[in-house]
């Protein structure tokens, strides 16, 4: 996978909100990152951390502040032309959390999942149109008869699946899953994962998963970034970041994923972090190559504390 | 196991519910059996719609208006101020005397969002003392003073400045705090938490978990615990419900059914569970979709999705089978004319792993 191009390429983003004249919030304030073809790269951290913020800055819902995003060779970052807005907005895909929200309630299901399909003028005749949505409703498993339905009539899971059609009937090269699966019940997460994970393998999709739950992010992602605070802290492959976490952080979220398990769990206490109390400052930290994919971001000195720490 | 000195303070017998909708009659709670003791806490999972949340809603006496209780009772004991006991049927109280002796004081409930379950424009410290006044008639500066005592208590730092915000001031592990500072505040004996960390980060999760398992051991109150996360079960139940289409199917001793399931929705929801030492490539899934309630179910409710389904499961409903003192099934799997049917090879392999004692957590 090493040798493969990007097929995003994400330098020094950053993303400020200017809330007030005197006050200006840094959700993402200087992120790097690759994604390769093919893989699912997931996207950990708490609330408030700016993963939700990256994927919307990198589907331009907002306009970076700084940085540079290569997306499949084009940048865009900055200001774009018509071609190259119409071949992102066609490219790249978004699926939200909320099902129940991100579904236009008014539309047929049938209508909400070719609306990209009329809006970029991809399919020359309705019976083209019809084809393609049936197939696409087939293919998330629902049946050809949904797309006369409205929203209200389907489950959450349903609905899930009404808005991964409509993500994937662009054939977008990437796919950006906010959150995707956190307002669903378990037994139906892991329906939906399954899902995404078939319709991976069958059509090539790069999938960026951003989520708060490490234990689905570890089904579904090959290699795992987890952000703190605007920062991305750890970044590696799933085995990498669960194997042999350094950056405390990320030892504190994997120390607080809950086991099925009364025996362990009964026991186990979560490890706290604590960012004042230890005195870290993320922006003077610099990424520490760990190995193989293995990235951290710390200062020297943390970087060779933790390091002991762990050994 | 000592039976003998528990003392019973929540009987929950045949409750049966039913919501009048536009489209029919929605039978939610189909005869439901709870037994709740003094300084236990008891789980009841389920999938979304399987009644958990009714269930409780029942006990704390406030249902939805299009409730119909058709039958069953919730018998609640309590204790007076001087020490004698008495038992009560919620479901005949009056509202009156319900939010006057029972709700907040002596049940009190945390529910899912902390973000609405908060007024918006009240301080939390005015929050917090309401049920005082209210309740214990108690004067107003040893109120605020106990609430300042249960802020520090629930891990709000500064809580003295802390009590003149408002919740919009605190983030969503914060103001989760503050919920259980409200239903502290009146020292009741039974906590309700409704899926209490559905809407809060892992880490947070994980502390107000144990905030709330630490308040429950200095206290000894006895807690119910609604959730559909297995892991969070697992934490912190002595006991386990599990429901299933508004009925339970199995309970027992929380080592009873992580360890020794046997209904097959049991196995299912199990099996679902993200395995963190198993490299597997696809998650378990429980085929199919819950019943609608709005239909009469026909024999076991649960017998389209189940693959180790009997003939007898679509004609009539399964009893509760007794495996032993504390653990019972619903499932004809029991029966002794049954057919001898294992749990899938995948969890029994699963749980010898978790016997073990799991995995040496990453290290």
């Amino acid at each position: 996978m090493e040798n493969k191009e990007p097929i995003l390429k994400v330098s020094g983003l950053k993303q400020y909100f200017e809330t007030s004249g005197r006050f200006t919030v840094r959700a993402v304030d200087g992120v790097d990152f690759v994604i390769y073809p093919g893989e699912t790269y997931g996207l950990v951290g708490e609330s408030g951390s700016g993963k939700s913020t990256i994927g919307r800055s990198l589907i331009r819902l907002y306009t970076p502040t700084a940085g540079r995003i290569e997306f499949n060779g084009m940048d865009i970052s900055g200001a774009m032309n018509r071609t190259d807005m119409g071949r992102l907005r066609t490219e790249m895909q978004m699926i939200f959390q909320d099902p129940m929200a991100c579904l236009n309630p008014r539309k047929k299901i049938g209508e909400i999942i070719a609306q990209g399909l009329d809006l970029h003028h991809l399919c020359r005749n309705r019976a083209e149109r019809k084809a393609m949505v049936d197939d696409m409703l087939e293919q998330v498993g629902l049946a050809p008869e949904h797309a006369d339905r409205y929203p209200h009539q389907f489950s959450g899971g349903q609905r899930q699946r009404v808005g991964i059609a409509r993500a994937l009937i662009m054939k977008p090269k990437l796919v950006i899953a906010d959150e995707c699966i956190s307002a669903l019940d378990v037994s139906i997460q892991a329906q939906v994962v399954n899902l995404m994970k078939d319709l991976q393998s069958r059509t090539g999709t790069t999938y960026m998963f951003i989520a708060h739950d490490l234990s689905m992010v570890k089904y579904i992602s090959n290699r795992i970034g987890v952000m703190h605070l605007g920062h991305l802290v750890e970044t590696g492959t799933t085995e990498e970041i669960f194997e042999n976490p350094i950056h405390p952080y990320t030892q504190s979220l994997l120390s607080a994923i809950p086991r099925p398990n009364p025996q362990v769990e009964k026991t186990r206490i979560a490890q706290g972090y604590d960012y004042k109390a230890q005195g870290v400052d993320y922006s003077k930290g610099i990424q520490h190559h760990v190995g193989g994919q293995h990235y951290v971001l710390a200062t020297p000195e943390e970087f060779s504390r933790w390091n002991k720490t762990r050994k | 196991m000592e039976q003998k000195n528990r003392e019973k303070i929540m009987e929950i017998r045949d409750l049966s519910i039913t919501f009048r909708t536009m489209v029919g009659p929605v039978h939610a709670i189909r005869g439901v059996n709870i037994d709740l003791y003094r300084g236990e806490t008891l789980a009841i999972v389920g999938e979304s719609g399987s009644g958990k949340s009714v269930t409780v809603k029942a006990a704390m006496g406030i249902l939805a208006k299009n409730s119909v209780v058709d039958q069953g009772t919730i018998q609640y004991t309590y204790h007076h101020d001087d020490g004698t006991p008495k038992t009560v049927n919620i479901l005949k109280l009056k509202k009156k005397e319900l939010r006057r002796h029972i709700n907040g004081k002596r049940i009190a409930m945390i529910f899912q969002d902390p973000m609405t379950s908060l007024d918006p424009t009240m301080p939390i410290g005015k929050q917090i003392i309401e049920g005082m006044l209210w309740h214990h008639r108690a004067g107003k500066d040893e109120a605020w003073k106990k609430a300042v005592h249960l802020l520090d208590e629930v891990g709000i730092p500064d809580a003295e400045q802390r009590m003149k915000n408002y919740p919009h001031q605190l983030s969503g592990g914060m103001r989760q705090r503050v919920v259980i500072a409200i239903a502290l505040a009146c020292d009741p004996d039974l906590l309700i938490c409704d899926e209490p960390t559905t809407a809060l980060d892992v880490t947070i999760q994980a502390k107000i978990l144990e905030l709330i398992q630490r308040i429950q051991k200095e206290r000894g109150i006895s807690v119910i615990f609604i959730t559909h996360d297995l892991g969070v079960v697992a934490k912190v139940a002595d006991y386990v419900d599990v429901m299933y289409a508004g009925k339970i199917v199995e309970k027992g001793t929380v080592e009873e059914i992580f360890y020794d399931p046997r209904h097959p929705y049991t196995w299912g929801l199990l099996s679902a569970m993200p395995d963190l030492d198993t490299a597997d490539e696809r998650l378990y899934t429980i085929p199919g979709s819950p019943p609608n309630l709005l239909h009469m179910v026909e024999g076991d409710a649960f017998a389209p999705r189940n693959q180790y389904a009997l003939k007898i499961d679509r004609r009539a409903e399964p009893p509760m089978f007794q495996i032993s003192d504390t653990h019972y099934a619903a499932t004809w799997l029991l029966d002794e004319r049954a057919p001898h049917v294992e749990m899938p090879p995948e969890l029994r392999e699963r749980i010898e792993r978790m016997k073990m004692g799991g995995e040496p957590d990453g290290e």
